[in-house]
């Protein structure tokens, strides 16, 4: 065999004085990373193997392995980084497509790094959400033009709509992407927290019906799993148009990963390939769009919103307007931090917007038309924490889905391997094996603390600016600052700059 | 530091009466009772709005407007000859009062709309026609500003404490039915005469006392219909929420109340089902109307007033009824003062409106 010139991109160091030899690393690691040499009566490691994920530290009972990055120092060079080089060496050997998993992790500009939260000082007091009322309601759906009042009571129909506890839901990640255990952590989170997790395109497990009030159930271009039953089991559909991962290219499971339960919640043949095209063959414009919209609703009796996912790209303002014309009731952004199981990493890394610049031309332009009011905003894409969630907001959102920052809270450690289905953590696999490390229970409590957290952190910076209701928060630029940005950035983002 | 000198900011002072029978009286109550609340505001504003005080014309929209000089002012006049038919156009009679200084020109006019162009515009009626005029004045020409443009009512307003402001104003010499007066105790705006209380859209007048921190959530939402909110302050948006739910979705005071200041929804899960159907429904459709932070309002109009608090008054409001006198204001001796014996006085709750309505239409 020719010599490889991968080289690894982790250090396995391990204290052999403390080492108690109990071999726990090597069951763990699904990568093979860890070995026991018998003639040697030592552990040893393969750091080539090593995705830097963690399992094996974290389990160690006496912390004796450290892991770091690996020793190999290029030649400086600002143009021909270690990244494109390395990149190079693996496609001369293999051939394919640089695959990723999760969102870019390029240093783009984090613009809500560079956008500061208001509060109040004399004039107006701010209010403390441990003695009074702080609410966070939600609700997400298409706002009628207006409301007919006769005798005290509503005349005509009210569209559907969803009800949040708040303004955070669980991100569509796919049973089949992720493990079983991981979707009904999310489920069950959804469920104690009063907001909604999305299935994904992988259809819906039998053991999930009972969620149905909690979820979304989507519909995307490979319509796996897509059945009268499954539409009515949610409490809205959502139409995947694309994800802000990898825009404009469609997705692929590969057979390995479909096992007899995947098999059949998604309806295919056990172990083929799940290929989701990348336009949805019966959508090549806007109006085919809006027959979809309005079939899916037929199907539901029209008692359930219809919502449509869309990554940013650059035409996103003219596009989500089109989609609220279209009949949608809500619309998801999905910016271009969004994770993913899988993804071209050329495509990951390079095509999209940032979802805060998309957010705000989005809300401006469906203001510019006088149409915001009308439809809902759901914006997704690399919410990192309770601030960003409060940005967002003041953008102009009406909610946020959360899906890498979920997996964190279930265990994941971001080692960007998703593709393999060797998740050490449960997570994005199907091995039995490591599917049982994930307890749904125990799942379900990280990721309802989680939102638990940042309600809490939310109510504080809403209280902190004099408001106690977030809908009073929803598109209030004004409650934002820029610092370190241009005049055109702070012009798209509709805020000014710190001091102003 | 000399204690003697140390100011505390105590925010504004809001004051209001009204005859329920229709009865005029003249400016000279109003001002003894937002001249006592001196304390709330700084001279950097003062103001009155006062219903009834045009008879003679009561079928045309009064318009005051301040110029800032003369080019503004021939520029006002070309488009207002333009748009309406004008029947009189004068200066607001003033008198000299030591502490006002600097005084912009100052011009009332009585206009009857072209309703020619009505017809050929793609406007629906008078009121329509008249707010987009009043929009295309103060966004467009420079140095001009209407703050007033009802019919058989008027703003006077300035930089200056209230009472001077009446003064002059020549308040005693008016006679009106319903009264609002404002001391302005300015932190986010410069003074500037524009920008004092009362802010007017065709019949309706606001005063406040407060900061609304859903500004920017509620312009953002008006600017959707019309709505231009061109003032630096945040009190317009006040007035234009009543416009639009009042006006053009054609709701109830009743009802727009509950949206501006509506319950929270712990206490609308506890309400009868039929009552909290239409709350909910309400809050969720109009969320963007919702008026958070502290506020205590007088909101005047030709049928009557209404004062209101935030959910969690934040804010202070008294209210008190005499024979056909119903008093609002910031605080219970504004009202003493002008009524010393009131047969009921009460403090509001957050959220909870005081309305008075004219038993008969003047």
């Amino acid at each position: 065999m020719a010599l490889s010139l991968k080289m690894p991109e982790f250090l396995i160091k391990r204290q052999a004085d403390t080492c108690s030899k109990c071999l726990l690393c090597v069951k763990q690691c699904a990568n093979k990373v860890h070995y026991y040499d018998e003639k040697k009566d030592s552990v040893l490691s393969v750091d080539t193997n090593c995705v830097g994920c963690h399992r094996c530290a974290a389990v160690c009972p006496t912390r004796s392995i450290y892991i770091l990055r690996y020793p190999l120092e290029f030649r400086r060079n600002a143009y021909w980084t270690e990244e494109a080089i390395t990149s190079i060496y693996k496609q001369a050997e293999s051939g394919g497509i640089l695959l990723a998993g999760m969102g870019s992790d390029r240093d783009y500009p984090i613009y809500w790094d560079k956008m500061l939260i208001n509060a109040s000082q004399v004039t107006n007091p701010s209010i403390d959400p441990l003695r009074e009322p702080m609410e966070l309601k939600t609700f997400l759906g298409r706002r009628p033009k207006t409301v007919v009042v006769e005798e005290k009571e509503i005349k005509g129909e009210i569209p559907p709509k969803l009800e949040l506890e708040v303004p955070i839901m669980f991100a569509a990640m796919s049973f089949g992407a992720i493990s079983l255990n991981a979707v009904k952590s999310l489920a069950k989170a959804a469920e104690k927290e009063g907001t909604y997790f999305n299935t994904g395109e992988g259809g819906l497990h039998r053991d999930l019906y009972r969620y149905g009030n909690n979820t979304i159930v989507q519909v995307a271009s490979g319509r796996f799993g897509v059945h009268p039953e499954y539409l009515n089991a949610g409490a809205a559909v959502e139409i995947k148009i694309g994800q802000g991962a990898k825009p404009g290219i469609g997705g692929h499971l590969p057979g390995e990963k479909v096992g007899e339960e995947v098999s059949k919640t998604r309806m295919i043949p056990l172990g083929s390939d799940a290929i989701s095209p990348a336009p949805h063959h019966d959508i090549y414009s806007i109006e085919d769009l809006r027959q979809l919209i309005f079939s899916l609703k037929e199907a539901m009796d029209y008692k359930k919103p219809v919502g449509v996912k869309i990554a940013a790209v650059h035409n996103i303002a003219a596009i989500a307007s089109g989609i609220a014309r279209a009949g949608a009731d809500f619309i998801v952004i999905d910016g271009f931090r969004g994770g993913t199981g899988a993804a071209p990493k050329r495509t990951r890394d390079n095509v999209g917007i940032p979802i805060e610049l998309a957010l705000a031309a989005v809300d401006s332009r469906l203001r510019d038309e006088s149409i915001r009011n009308e439809v809902s905003l759901v914006v997704s894409g690399g919410i990192r924490n309770s601030a960003d969630v409060v940005k967002a907001i003041a953008l102009g959102a009406d909610a946020v889905y959360i899906g890498t920052a979920a997996l964190i809270a279930l265990g994941c450690h971001m080692c960007q391997k998703c593709y393999t289905g060797k998740c050490n953590w449960g997570i994005a696999t199907q091995d039995p094996q490591l599917t049982k490390r994930l307890d749904p229970e125990m799942g379900a409590e990280r990721a309802a603390n989680l939102i638990r957290a940042w309600k809490h952190e939310i109510k504080d910076m809403l209280g902190g600016m004099g408001i106690n209701a977030v809908e009073s928060l929803r598109g209030n630029r004004l409650m934002l600052r820029g610092i370190g940005l241009t005049d055109r950035e702070l012009k798209i983002l509709g805020i000014k700059a710190a001091g102003e | 530091m000399v204690i003697e000198n140390l100011r505390i900011p105590s925010g504004c002072s809001i004051s209001g009466i009204m005859n329920k029978k229709g009865r005029v009286f003249s400016g000279n109550d109003i001002i003894q009772s937002i001249a006592l609340m001196h304390e709330r505001s700084n001279g950097l504003g003062g103001g009155f709005a006062a219903y009834g005080i045009y008879p003679e014309y009561r079928n045309y929209y009064a318009f005051h407007l301040f110029y800032s000089d003369k080019n503004a002012k021939e520029e006002t006049e070309h488009f207002l000859h333009q748009h309406f038919d004008v029947v009189l156009g004068e200066k607001i009679p003033t008198r000299k009062v030591k502490s006002i200084k600097n005084p912009p020109l100052i011009w009332r006019y009585f206009l009857k709309p072209d309703s020619k162009r009505i017809l050929m515009s793609d406007i629906h009626g008078e009121n329509d026609y008249v707010f987009s005029c009043v929009m295309k004045i103060n966004t467009c020409i420079k140095g001009a500003y209407v703050f007033s443009s009802g019919k058989n009512m008027g703003a006077f307003k300035g930089v200056g404490y209230p009472e001077d402001i009446g003064d002059f104003y020549r308040l005693d010499e008016y006679k009106g039915y319903i009264w609002t007066a404002h001391g302005r105790f300015p932190t986010n705006t410069p003074g500037w005469w524009g920008g004092a209380h009362p802010f007017t859209l065709l019949d309706w007048s606001v005063v406040h006392n407060g900061e609304i921190s859903s500004y920017d959530t509620n312009r953002r939402f008006l600017e959707m219909y019309g709505y231009k909110c061109a003032l630096q302050t945040d009190t317009e948006v006040i007035i234009y929420t009543f416009d639009y739910l009042v006006r053009k979705q054609g709701f109830p005071l009743e009802i727009a109340v509950r949206i501006a200041a509506p319950p929270f929804w712990s206490e609308i899960e506890r309400m009868p089902e039929k009552g909290a159907d239409l709350l909910r429904t309400l809050r969720y459709v109009y969320s963007s109307l919702l008026i958070n932070g502290p506020f205590s309002i007088i909101l005047g109009m030709s049928s009557g007033i209404l004062a209101l608090n935030d959910r969690i008054k934040l804010r202070p409001l008294t209210a008190a009824t005499h024979a056909d006198f119903l008093y609002v204001a910031s605080e219970e001796s504004a009202i003493r003062v002008i009524c010393p014996n009131p047969d009921h006085v009460w403090a509001p709750k957050g959220g909870e409106p005081v309305m008075g309505f004219l038993e008969n239409t003047p």
